[in-house]
């Protein structure tokens, strides 16, 4: 990961936040050239992703009438909540430069596990808390090859997304364990009585104020942000890079194995293939919400944003009766556009300083000494 | 210029999809009949890019042509239920009259079928049932008992002498129907008549051509004394004749299982499928739209005991709902290489 010199706009830890232009002497840049900056500061990417939030609920009530309905809110938002809680705990992974391809095997072995246990008649009051356990294990193993070895996490995580989904066909076979009782698959698949919120969006919500909380407002949050800046830095400013990089592949493991209970709740049936597909859904919310990739850079309020773009866009799209082949496209196109639309616009603005430069070479400039604000 | 770029990419990503809608949601016009059914049936197979089910739906759209009712298919991509799921609660909050269908997992789908019933929706399935009590009347396809026999006394055929190892290529590990009739095979397999056949284990293909090749291979792979491979999927069978062929083991092993006539027509002729089975998928779709129009007019109850007639099936001998609410299409049809090429020409897939 190498380091960028130039501090960019956005909530970021170790410097106060400057809104970076290549200043001309007591200018600060020209209209344009503000809002093209702005536009490539994160705080805006969040506007943009309330403006294609906006642009999907009105085509969607272009689509259909039926879009904006209580049924049709409830159970589009509870269909992506498995991967939306996967996705609060992947941003920090991913802001320290890291990455958990793991996730959803963790949410397929989980799954077994817990089906394992209660056919073999463990009641699930105490099977609930091992599986979570087991999830905070994998998590662990992930983290300590990471940090302990060196080795890249993508390497790591793909190697676990093997093992755990492995392990999952291990412990139970060919079978599919189905008979949940009703007060366990009434959580996944059940609102709260009278509205049409899924008490698994009580759930993404709670998890969600605390991500923001410990990311955004806490020290643990400025260290996530510094580690994924520049990590030798961070280390020799007394961050424990380490033990921070593991924490947060065992809370990811933690997380992954709940979205496994819920997925088995709301589905009713515990088996090898739960999850797939899944770590490239969490992955792609974690983007669609500003979150760089090479990391150091991003925020959980864009990606609980992203979320609900996602919820949105396939809600949408399936009430046009798209098939889910075609939607994947829809999702493909975009990312691609919120991932380059910053780019371009500060591709842009740096053009346009160039040009506003060339045309103002008989303006003072800088001299040497001068704070570049 | 540039803050219309989320505008100019959203409007692109709108044309894109556009594109798509018209090309995958396919209506059939309402025609007037005497029996006054009107209003929309989604039709949702288990994956709509499947060649098995766009059989059925062109059945189930000359029903809707000859009995009235607008006829749609949708559904996911791949075999998956929380796929469907998505499909059965749009159906139900668009105020379909009747959904009809093939369950990827007869679980997983049951709440949103349940609740699509509560809603006064008519759920019909057809070829994969969905967990009993999810549905009003269940389409078999053929008794599960006599396919699962089938299967056995097909395999029993191409082993030599009845004798020599077999092994499943099934479709996905939750789909409630070939898990029904793997059962009836074993229970048909620990007769004397099969003693010779040694069972090598159930491999899944998830009715994907891909992973059903895997398979194949894996299962050719780990058995080298494999005689016949059963495949009671027709994506599978397809599949694992063309693993056979490429393998240079025509002869050696055999395939049988569940197939469509169109598609296993050269490997019957090459020798590697002297035998398989199927139905008339065609007659399949029509008649669970059929079963869905007698629901949602009130000509059934689909209580066990219901009897009811449709003009162009059976003869005009009239169908009665056994137990659990399932009702029998009728019985498979045996294909080999005497008459094969009949059947291409008269179910014409």
């Amino acid at each position: 990961m190498t380091e960028d010199p130039r501090p960019a706009g956005g909530p970021d830890a170790l410097q106060p936040s400057p809104k970076v232009s290549v200043a001309a002497g007591g200018h600060s840049g020209s209209a344009m050239s503000r809002l093209l900056g702005s536009l490539a500061g994160a705080a805006r990417l969040e506007l943009f992703l309330v403006v294609i939030l906006a642009f999907l609920i009105w085509w969607g009530i272009q689509l259909s009438r039926f879009f904006l309905t209580g049924p049709n809110f409830g159970f589009s938002i509870q269909a992506v909540m498995e991967i939306s809680i996967m996705a609060l705990a992947m941003t920090p992974i991913i802001i320290t430069g890291e990455i958990d391809l793991s996730v959803e095997s963790m949410v397929g072995l989980s799954s077994c596990v817990l089906g394992w246990l209660w056919a073999s008649g463990v009641p699930l009051e105490a099977a609930i808390p091992i599986v979570l356990m087991v999830g905070v294990a994998g998590g662990l193993f992930n983290g300590v090859i990471v940090t302990r070895w060196g080795l890249p996490s993508l390497v790591v995580t793909l190697a676990t997304y093997a093992l755990f989904r492995g392990l999952g066909h291990v412990v139970l076979g060919s079978t599919v364990v189905s008979n949940f009782p009703a007060g366990f698959t009434n959580f996944g698949f059940g609102y709260v009585p009278g509205m049409f919120v899924p008490w698994t969006l009580l759930v993404f919500l709670l998890l969600a104020l605390v991500t923001v909380a410990i990311v955004h407002w806490t020290w643990i949050g400025r260290q996530v942000f510094a580690a994924g800046k520049n990590k030798d830095a961070a280390r020799y400013s007394g961050v424990r890079v380490g033990a921070l990089k593991t924490a947060l592949f065992a809370v990811s493991g933690l997380v992954a194995a709940f979205a496994g209970i819920i997925l088995t709740s709301r589905t009713s049936t515990a088996s090898p293939d739960n999850g797939l597909n899944m770590t490239l859904a969490v992955v792609t919310i974690v983007v669609l919400g500003g979150v760089d990739i090479n990391g150091g850079k991003g925020t959980v309020p864009g990606v609980i944003l992203a979320v609900f773009i996602l919820a949105t866009l396939k809600s949408a799209l399936t009430q046009a009766g798209v098939s889910t082949d075609y939607q994947n496209v829809a999702i493909g196109l975009l990312l691609i556009v919120s991932v380059i639309t910053p780019q371009l616009a500060r591709l842009a603005r740096g053009l346009l300083d160039r040009i506003r430069l060339g045309r103002s070479r008989s303006a003072p400039h800088s001299a040497p000494g001068d704070v570049i604000r | 210029m540039f803050h219309r770029l989320p505008r100019a990419a959203a409007g692109m990503a709108l044309v894109l999809v556009l594109a798509g809608c018209s090309s995958s949601a396919t209506p059939s016009p309402a025609a007037p009949t005497t029996t006054a059914m009107s209003g929309s049936v989604v039709m949702i197979p288990k994956q709509i890019n499947n060649p098995y089910f766009d059989v059925a739906f062109k059945g189930a759209q000359s029903a809707a042509t000859a009995l009235g009712g607008t006829l749609t298919q949708v559904g996911p991509s791949a075999a998956d239920a929380t796929q469907q799921i998505p499909f059965i609660q749009t159906a139900t909050t668009q105020g379909a009259k009747a959904i009809i269908v093939s369950a990827d997992d007869a679980n997983a789908i049951a709440p949103a079928l349940k609740a699509a019933m509560s809603a006064g929706i008519k759920v019909v399935g057809y070829d994969s049932s969905p967990a009993v009590g999810a549905y009003n009347v269940f389409v078999n396809q053929a008794d599960t008992a006599g396919i699962g026999k089938g299967l056995a006394d097909m395999a029993c055929d191409e082993a030599p002498s009845c004798t020599g190892e077999i092994a499943v290529l099934s479709a996905a590990q939750t789909a409630t129907n070939q898990n029904a009739w793997i059962a009836a095979m074993q229970t048909t397999l620990a007769g004397s008549k099969y003693a010779g056949l040694k069972f090598d284990g159930v491999y899944y293909g998830n009715d994907d051509p891909t992973i059903s090749t895997q398979q194949t291979q894996a299962m050719l792979a780990a058995h080298p004394n494999l005689k016949v491979i059963i495949a009671p999927t027709t994506v599978g069978i397809v599949a694992a004749a063309q693993v056979v062929t490429s393998q240079n083991l025509i002869g050696k092993v055999f395939v049988t299982g569940l197939g469509t006539p169109m598609g296993m027509q050269a490997f019957v002729k090459s020798g590697v499928s002297p035998e398989f089975a199927l139905w008339n998928v065609t007659d399949l779709g029509y008649l669970a739209y059929a079963v869905a129009v007698d629901l949602v007019t009130g000509q059934i109850q689909g209580n066990p005991g219901d009897t009811f007639t449709v003009p162009s099936l059976n003869g005009g001998q009239p169908y009665t709902i056994g137990a659990d609410s399932v009702v029998v299409l009728g019985p498979p049809f045996v294909f080999n290489s005497s008459n094969i090429d009949q059947y291409v020409a008269s179910f014409g897939f």
